[in-house]
C-alpha cells in the first residue's frame, strides 16, 4: 500500500514549507514515524516523518525548494509497487534518468487525462461551478484555464483545491488529484450514477457543482482543540451585528484600547524582599505582571477567549502567550496554566522559552494554543504602546516601563514607581466595560500583590 | 534514402525547377562564376548558362527591382541575397513593389518570384550580420515567408516557392547549410503554410521554425531522458501560419513554449502566443513561455553572443517552468 508524502502543516500558520534537507534517499527503506526530511516552516525547522512503511520511492522536490502545504513531495511504497497513479501527470516527471523505470508508466497513466474529456462541443462549462469556486475568502482562486474547465466539468470546487502552481495556482494535476480523492467534490457519486447515460452529463454536473462550493471550515490549530475545559457559545444575533458592524468600521479585527497606570510600589517592595531571601527568589517585573494577568484572566474568562467567526470560545484554562523578539521576528511561546503556577515557575519557564525561541528551537506546541498574550517593551524604556492582537485571541496586554513619577497623595506629591499597561481588545468579543473590569483586576493584583498568594 | 546537406537540397530544388520551367532564373551577387557565396548555386551556371544564372553588381535594391520587373513580364526570378542582412537595402522593392503589386494593379500582375538567402546569426558575425528577419517580413500582407529547418523541408519548400505565383521570402540558415538529412530521390513538393510535427509527445508543445528546429529537437531529446515528452512543431512557414496545427498540439499537451531566433518584441512567437491564447484558452494549464534572442544587438564577443542566443538550456528551462517542475 503506497503512502503519499505531503508537505504537512507543521505549524498552525504554515502555508508553505521549504524542504531544507532530505534525510532519506530514494530507495531507502522507511518505517512509519521515521524522519524523512527537515522542513523549514514560518517559525522553525521541523521534522517531516513518514506516515507509512515501505521504500521511499520518489522524492518529488529537491532541497531548498518551497512547496505549499498539501503538495505531494514524495511517495513511499513497496519496492516494486506500481506508483504511477500517485505520480500522475507530467508535473511529476522524474528528474533523474535512473528513476525513469517508473516514469513511462506514470506518464502513460496520465496521458488519457491530458486530453481532458470534452463530452460535447456544445456543452457549456457548468457556470454554477465556476461561480461557486471562483471566490474564496473574498479573493479570487488562481487557476489555469484548463484547471478551471476540468473542475467545472468534473464538479470539483476550485475553492477547495490546494493549488500547487506558482502563487498557489490550481493546475491540472491539482484538479486531477482532487477529483481522484473525492475530497474536494461531492460530484463523484453523482457522476457515477450518470455514467450509464453520458449524454446527460450536463444535468448531472450542475447540482454536484453547486454543493461542492461550500467554503472550507475554519482550520483549528493544534492546541486549540476544544476539550472539557472550554465551552463554545454560539453568537447571538446582537453579538453578530456588533461583530459585523464594528469589523466594517475598522477592519478585520475591530480593536479598541484601554490604558491604565498602575502603582508599582508594592511590586517593587515585593521584589526587593524576595531578592533579599536569596538569588533563587529573584523575580522580574514581567514575571509578576504575567502572574497577575493570568490570575485576572481566571477571574474574567470573558477576556480569555478566541474569536472563531461564528462562535466565541471561552477558555477555562489560562495559557498565557508571551511575545518574544528574535532575530527573525516575533514569536509567542506559551506558558500553560499560568494562573496555577507560582511566580518562580512562571519566571523560570518564561526565561527558558524565550531562550529557545531566540534559537528557533521551539516546538509548535510551545508556541500555539495561547488564550491571551502579553507583550512587554518596558525593558526598552517604552512608556506605553498598543500591541496588535494575535488572532484568534480576543485581547493582548502591552506593558510599558516602570518609571518613578510624582503622585498626588491628597496632601502632597510623592515619588512613586508607575507602570502603564494598554489592553487591546477585539470588540467583537470584549466590550469596553468588560475590558475595563479585567484591567481593574490586573491593577488591583499588582497594587496588592499579596492577593496573588490567595 | 540518400542523406544530403541542406545546401545540396537547395541546389537540387533550383536545378529541378530550372529544368522544369525555363522561365525560372537565378540572379544575385556571386551566384554564377563563384557558384554562390555558400555554393548553393554550384554547377548551375555550367548547366543553364549566363542568361539564367546572372551575376549582379553589389546593388541589392537594383537587382531586386530587376526581379520585380521580370516577374511582371512573366518570368519567375529567384533573387539571391548574399544574406538577408543585405536585403535591408532592397526592402523597398520587397515590401512596396513585390508584396503590393497584385493588389495595387487590381490583380493585373502576379509576382511569381522568390527572394532567398541565409538568415539569422552564424558565429561572431557581429550585430549587423546576425539578424533574423522573419518577423519583419511576416508582418507584410502580400508576402509569404518560408523558414525551413531541414534539408528535406528546404528542398520541398523551395520548389513550392518557385512555383508560387506570389512573392515568397525564403529564409535559409547559414548554420544549416552543412547539416544533413534524408532527401528522397523522387520529386516532392511541400505545400507552403503547413507545419510539420517533428517529434511527438504529450507533455508540452515546442513551437519553432528555421534553425531553432534543431535546438528544439535537442532540447526534446534531453528532456526525454527525464521522462518529459515534447511535441516539436516546426512551423516551416511563418506566413501563412499553420494555426490549426498549433491548436491541435496545444490542446493535446496544454502547455507551450515558442522558440525562435529573433528578438522578443513583436516576434513570431508573439503571434503564436496570440493564436494560442485565442484558440486554446480553456486548454492551457500554464502561461505560454518564449525563448528568443536577448533584447540587444548581437554581441561580437563569443561569450556574450552565446549568452544572447536562444539555446538548448534556455529551452529546457522554459519547458520545465511550464510543467511546473521548477519555480
Amino acid at each position: 500500500m503506497a503512502t503519499k508524502v505531503m508537505m504537512e502543516a507543521l505549524s498552525p500558520t504554515m502555508e508553505e514549507g521549504r524542504l531544507a534537507k532530505w534525510l532519506k534517499n530514494e530507495g531507502d527503506t522507511v518505517a512509519n514515524g521515521d524522519v524523512l526530511a527537515e522542513v523549514e516552516t514560518d517559525k522553525a525547522i521541523m521534522e517531516l516523518v513518514a506516515r507509512g512503511d515501505g521504500v521511499l520511492r520518489k522524492r518529488l522536490i529537491g532541497e531548498d525548494t518551497t512547496a505549499p502545504v498539501g503538495q505531494l513531495i514524495g511517495v513511499i511504497a513497496g519496492k516494486d509497487e506500481d506508483i504511477s497513479a500517485m505520480l500522475g501527470g507530467a508535473g511529476t516527471a522524474p528528474s533523474e534518468p535512473a528513476a525513469s523505470a517508473s516514469a513511462p508508466a506514470a506518464a502513460a497513466a496520465a496521458a488519457p487525462a491530458a486530453v481532458a474529456p470534452t463530452p460535447a462541443p456544445a456543452a457549456p462549462a457548468a457556470p454554477a461551478a465556476a461561480a461557486a469556486g471562483a471566490v474564496t475568502d473574498g479573493g479570487r482562486v488562481k487557476a489555469s484555464p484548463l484547471a478551471r474547465r476540468m473542475a467545472s466539468e468534473q464538479g470539483v470546487a476550485l475553492s477547495q483545491v490546494q493549488g500547487s502552481g506558482p502563487g498557489g495556482r490550481v493546475i491540472r494535476r491539482d484538479v486531477e488529484a482532487a477529483a481522484a480523492s473525492g475530497v474536494a467534490s461531492t460530484a463523484a457519486p453523482v457522476s457515477a450514477a450518470a455514467a450509464p447515460a453520458p449524454a446527460d452529463t450536463r444535468a448531472a454536473e450542475r447540482p454536484a457543482a453547486k454543493s461542492g462550493g461550500k467554503p472550507a471550515a475554519i482550520p483549528v490549530a493544534p492546541g486549540m482543540a476544544i476539550d472539557g475545559d472550554a465551552r463554545d457559545v454560539p453568537l447571538t444575533q446582537m453579538r453578530k451585528t456588533i461583530a459585523r458592524r464594528l469589523a466594517e468600521s475598522i477592519g478585520p479585527v475591530p480593536t479598541f484600547y484601554l490604558t491604565a497606570e498602575i502603582d508599582m510600589t508594592a511590586v517593587a517592595a515585593l521584589r526587593e524582599q524576595m531578592a533579599a531571601s536569596g538569588d533563587a527568589f529573584k523575580v522580574s517585573v514581567n514575571d509578576v505582571v504575567m502572574k497577575a494577568v493570568a490570575m485576572a484572566l481566571a477571574k474574567h474568562p470573558e477576556c480569555n477567549a478566541h474569536w472563531l467567526g461564528d462562535t466565541i470560545r471561552y477558555h477555562a484554562r489560562v495559557h498565557l502567550g508571551m511575545a518574544v523578539a528574535t532575530d527573525d521576528g516575533l514569536i509567542v511561546p506559551v506558558i500553560r496554566d499560568a494562573d496555577r503556577k507560582g511566580l518562580g515557575a512562571i519566571g523560570r519557564e518564561a526565561r527558558e522559552l524565550a531562550g529557545r525561541a531566540r534559537e528557533r528551537k521551539l516546538k509548535p506546541e510551545e508556541y500555539t494554543g495561547s488564550t491571551f498574550s502579553v507583550s512587554n517593551l518596558g525593558m526598552f524604556g517604552i512608556d506605553q504602546f498598543t500591541a496588535i492582537i494575535n488572532p484568534p485571541e480576543a485581547a493582548i496586554l502591552a506593558v510599558g516601563a516602570t518609571e518613578t513619577k510624582p503622585v498626588w497623595d491628597g496632601t502632597q506629591f510623592l515619588p512613586a514607581p508607575r507602570m502603564r499597561v494598554t489592553l487591546s481588545c477585539d470588540h467583537r468579543v470584549i466590550d469596553g466595560a468588560v475590558g475595563a473590569r479585567f484591567l481593574q483586576t490586573v491593577r488591583h493584583l499588582l497594587e496588592h500583590p499579596y492577593l496573588m498568594l490567595y | 534514402m540518400p542523406v544530403i546537406t541542406y545546401r545540396e537540397a537547395l541546389n537540387q530544388a533550383l536545378r529541378e525547377e530550372m529544368q522544369r520551367d525555363d522561365r525560372v532564373f537565378l540572379m544575385g551577387e556571386e551566384v554564377a562564376v563563384y557558384q554562390g557565396a555558400y555554393k548553393v548555386s554550384k554547377g548551375l551556371l555550367q548547366e543553364f548558362g549566363e542568361q539564367r544564372v546572372v551575376d549582379t553588381p553589389i546593388t541589392e535594391l537594383g537587382f531586386a527591382g530587376v526581379g520585380v520587373g521580370a516577374a511582371m513580364v512573366g518570368l519567375r526570378p529567384v533573387i539571391e541575397f548574399m544574406t538577408w542582412n543585405f536585403a535591408l537595402l532592397a526592402i523597398d522593392q520587397v515590401v512596396n513593389a513585390a508584396a503590393k503589386m497584385l493588389y495595387m494593379t487590381g490583380g493585373q500582375f502576379n509576382m511569381p518570384m522568390v527572394f532567398r538567402g541565409p538568415n539569422g546569426a552564424a558565429l561572431q558575425l557581429a550585430a549587423q550580420h546576425s539578424q533574423a528577419w522573419e518577423s519583419w517580413l511576416a508582418h507584410i500582407p502580400g508576402l509569404k515567408v518560408v523558414v525551413p529547418g531541414t534539408p528535406y523541408d528546404a528542398k520541398g519548400l523551395l520548389k513550392a516557392a518557385i512555383r508560387d505565383d506570389n512573392p515568397v521570402c525564403f529564409l535559409e540558415g547559414e548554420m544549416l547549410y552543412n547539416t544533413k538529412g534524408e532527401v528522397p530521390d523522387e520529386e516532392y513538393v511541400i505545400p507552403i503554410g503547413k507545419a510539420d510535427l517533428k517529434r511527438e509527445g504529450d507533455h508540452v508543445t515546442l513551437i519553432t521554425h528555421g534553425k531553432m528546429v534543431l535546438v528544439a529537437l535537442q532540447a526534446a531529446d534531453q528532456l526525454a531522458k527525464d521522462g518529459i515528452r515534447c511535441d516539436v512543431l516546426d512551423l516551416r512557414t511563418v506566413r501563412p501560419m499553420d494555426v490549426d496545427a498549433i491548436a491541435e498540439s496545444v490542446r493535446k499537451t496544454n502547455r507551450a513554449v515558442v522558440v525562435e531566433e529573433g528578438w522578443e518584441l513583436c516576434g513570431v512567437g508573439a503571434q503564436v502566443v496570440d493564436y494560442v491564447q485565442r484558440t486554446c484558452f480553456d486548454h492551457l494549464d500554464a502561461p505560454v513561455l518564449r525563448v528568443h534572442q536577448a533584447d540587444v544587438p548581437m554581441p561580437y564577443a563569443k561569450n556574450l553572443e552565446k549568452a544572447a542566443k536562444p539555446d538548448v538550456p534556455k529551452t529546457i528551462a522554459a519547458v520545465r517552468q511550464v510543467l511546473y517542475l521548477d519555480r
